[in-house]
């Protein structure tokens, strides 16, 4: 075990998967020698050459394309798009190509291996073009995983799997915790598993659900509710597609109220999958309405940051409407 | 001094324009349309049995693009996609080719796939979607692929083949394989971003991959000068820091001429290079395409002319190659096998129910086998409605 933070946990996972797999190449724009803006992939072009770690043009329609095609040789790209506010110039490459690869050429070919990884959301006085969580837009996508891990223990596992998953990942890192979050990481190879959500705290009042930086928001919540008496079930859902229904269904059969907690917009959020999937897994169950608490349906602020996020008091408020109803 | 914008820096002490007409890009031309050489050419070489080959393929595929045309008028299949008048173009590209090089398509390149050695059954259960097609019913008709043959199965969003082709011959370099990826696309995708992005990335990225435009003036309605202005397609390579060559797309030995050297090239030096072929689109776009609304007959008799099977045909008999009688009488034939196979892929079920949630992903995940399951049980309650898969659910 070694003390890492979010980054280091990152970097440490590139590495390991980069050693183990001499076809898994990592590009995106300043990721050779400079490391990448926010140094997730520092030192690797040191250590694996510039053939395998190098910069790549300004051009993020490019950098997915070019993954595609290395992924559909076999190899295992692990592209880097700045930020994920950036990443739509390879929204056609990511949903009509990515995606699709397999399913249209009946698997004739196929880009498993590839992970587009991007820095999201806020916290980081980036106004709407550093903030945005654009994971909805991709979830309405089959063909594509997608992972957000909260922590680095979780970073590091859940980004090897990616790599290793036979079906292509976008992996969006809660830029907010990359050296805010610090934590014991084995230094080995290990894998978390995509698809499974995890129970990080047992409750019996109700469940509250998020996933990435926000699970830090919803734990401080929760501690203003325990004061108040109120015993709250907390998952981190890991990924959002696909997404552990049975888990989420199982918690809220035994609480009977559910706090969706997302940085993204209310309107079209993926709380809003959840809360109608759930609503018919648990029907008979539910105790109170479904509670969302979502960034507003604006372009993200800056001066006005505060005000917008989904923040602690704002899920306290959600937890007691719900435990209250 | 450094050089920090990567530039030539002549420095001038009057203010003037490079005019956008700087460049002049010739086109090669081999054979004359009687099918002699002109006095400065020189025929690649070429044994028979290949220059044979190429024939075969070419009249293979204008004796398909004949009978699936007419398939689709009769509502046989849905939709379909000609080639005329740029036969040589992908069948003079693929034959310089070897198997190993990956073929990245657009659409309009089934001379390339025959060549390679997709059967007459391929493409017919693909054109019928039957559940013998490789690409399991999944896509319009004419979006073949073939892993086995290195050709990627054809995506209809125009250009994104481009920098995927970028990504792919550089693997095969990092992977230090004996191989390129040939990259076609027509003059109209190339005003995709992804053109930009991905001639770019080949360049920086020192990728060998062969670009091969297919300019034949059209995109569906609109004509080329209502699509660029520059000169061709040929001269942006030079812009990219890339090698180029244009040449007479019905003229085969020209294509394959400029291919092989491409080829050659972009193996050597793991460089780019790109081939601008210049045709003309003498069929509609596709089936569902009437070009009598933008363009004049007097035009397409023009072009029709200008057939790239009659001059590649004059020159092999001239080579002693081709025997006029014996060639006709394999013309008849092949007419007759198409129909035949047509007949048989057409009675070829459908894919199963299980297709539709199969390759999504590796695996399908809860939610879709949760999906399937439903669907099974809502067709077994109305099975009437869908025929094609009520009887063989389990």
């Amino acid at each position: 075990m070694a003390k890492m933070n979010m980054l280091q946990a990152i970097n440490n996972a590139l590495d390991l998967a980069m050693a183990k797999d001499d076809g898994v190449v990592c590009f995106g724009e300043d990721v050779g020698h400079f490391g990448g803006v926010f140094r997730a992939t520092s030192k690797l072009q040191e250590k694996y050459g510039k053939a395998r770690c190098f910069n790549t043009p300004l051009t993020e329609q490019g950098i997915a394309g070019f993954a595609n095609g290395m992924a559909a040789q076999g190899m295992k790209p692990v592209a880097e798009i700045q930020f994920a506010d950036y990443i739509f110039p390879a929204f056609d490459q990511i949903v009509n190509e990515t995606a699709k690869f397999r399913y249209r050429s009946g698997n004739e070919f196929n880009v498993g291996g590839l992970v587009f990884r991007t820095p999201y959301g806020g916290g980081i006085a980036g106004g709407h073009y550093h903030s945005q969580s654009p994971e909805a837009y991709f979830a309405h996508t089959p063909g594509l995983k997608i992972v957000v891990p909260r922590d680095p223990y979780q970073a590091k596992g859940l980004l090897l799997a990616s790599i290793a998953c036979p079906d292509p990942v976008i992996f969006f890192e809660p830029k907010k915790l990359y050296r805010a979050s610090i934590g014991e990481v084995p230094e080995e190879y290990y894998e978390l598993p995509i698809g499974k959500a995890e129970i990080l705290q047992q409750g019996k009042d109700v469940t509250v659900l998020g996933w990435g930086a926000q699970m830090e928001i919803i734990q401080k919540a929760v501690e203003m509710a325990a004061a108040e008496g109120i015993s709250c079930e907390v998952i981190d859902l890991r990924s959002i597609l696909p997404w552990d229904a049975d888990t989420v269904a199982a918690s809220v059969k035994k609480t009977g109220r559910l706090v969706i907690n997302h940085e993204a917009p209310l309107t079209g959020g993926f709380a809003g999958e959840i809360a109608a999937t759930i609503q018919g897994s648990c029907f008979l169950h539910l105790e109170s309405p479904i509670e969302r608490v979502c960034g507003m349906d604006t372009p993200y602020p800056l001066a006005l940051e505060k005000e917008y996020v989904a923040d602690h008091l704002k899920t306290f408020e959600a937890i007691k409407r719900s435990v209250n109803f | 001094m450094t050089n920090p914008n990567n530039a030539t820096i002549t420095t001038v002490h009057r203010a003037e324009f490079t005019a956008s007409d700087a460049l002049k890009i010739p086109t090669l031309r081999i054979l004359k349309d009687d099918g002699s050489l002109y006095a400065e050419a020189e025929a690649p070489t070429l044994d028979k049995a290949t220059a044979l080959k190429m024939y075969d393929t070419m009249v293979f595929i204008r004796v398909l693009d004949e009978r699936m045309l007419a398939a689709q008028r009769q509502g046989r299949i849905s939709f379909y996609m000609q080639c005329l008048g740029e036969e040589a173009t992908t069948v003079g590209s693929a034959a310089a080719l070897t198997d190993l090089d990956m073929i990245m398509a657009q659409y309009r390149e089934q001379g390339a796939l025959r060549y390679r050695g997709f059967t007459l059954e391929q493409f017919m259960n693909q054109l019928f979607s039957n559940e013998k097609d490789l690409g399991k019913g999944r896509q319009m008709p004419v979006h073949y692929g073939s892993n086995a043959i290195n050709y990627m199965t054809i995506s209809s969003p125009l250009g994104t083949q481009i920098p995927q082709a970028s990504g792919y011959a550089y693997a095969q370099k990092l992977r230090g394989l004996e191989a390129v990826t040939i990259c076609y696309f027509g003059e109209g995708a190339a005003s995709e971003g992804d053109f930009h992005a991905g001639l770019n990335m080949a360049a920086v990225h020192k990728a060998p991959v062969i670009f091969f435009c297919r300019n034949n003036g059209y995109a569906i309605s609109t004509p080329a000068n209502e699509q660029f202005v520059g000169d061709g397609i040929a001269c942006r390579a030079v812009g990219y820091g890339m090698k180029s060559i244009r040449v007479d797309g019905a003229d085969i030995l020209a294509v394959f001429k400029a291919t092989q050297m491409a080829r050659e090239y972009a193996l050597k030096h793991n460089e780019p290079v790109l081939i601008e072929s210049m045709a003309y689109r003498l069929g509609a776009h596709s089936s569902s395409d009437d070009p009598s609304g933008y363009r004049s007959k007097e035009e397409e008799a023009l072009w029709r002319k200008n057939d790239p099977i009659a001059r590649y045909k004059a020159w092999l008999l001239q080579q002693g190659w081709l025997d006029e009688a014996a060639d006709k009488a394999q013309t008849e034939q092949l007419r007759i096998d198409i129909l035949d196979a047509l007949k048989v892929a057409e009675k070829v079920a459908k894919p199963g129910i299980e297709h539709l949630i199969s390759d999504v992903y590796a695996e399908p995940i809860p939610a879709l086998q949760q999906q399937l399951d439903e669907l099974k049980q809502h067709i077994r309650k109305y099975p009437d409605a869908y025929p094609i898969t009520a009887g063989r659910l389990d």
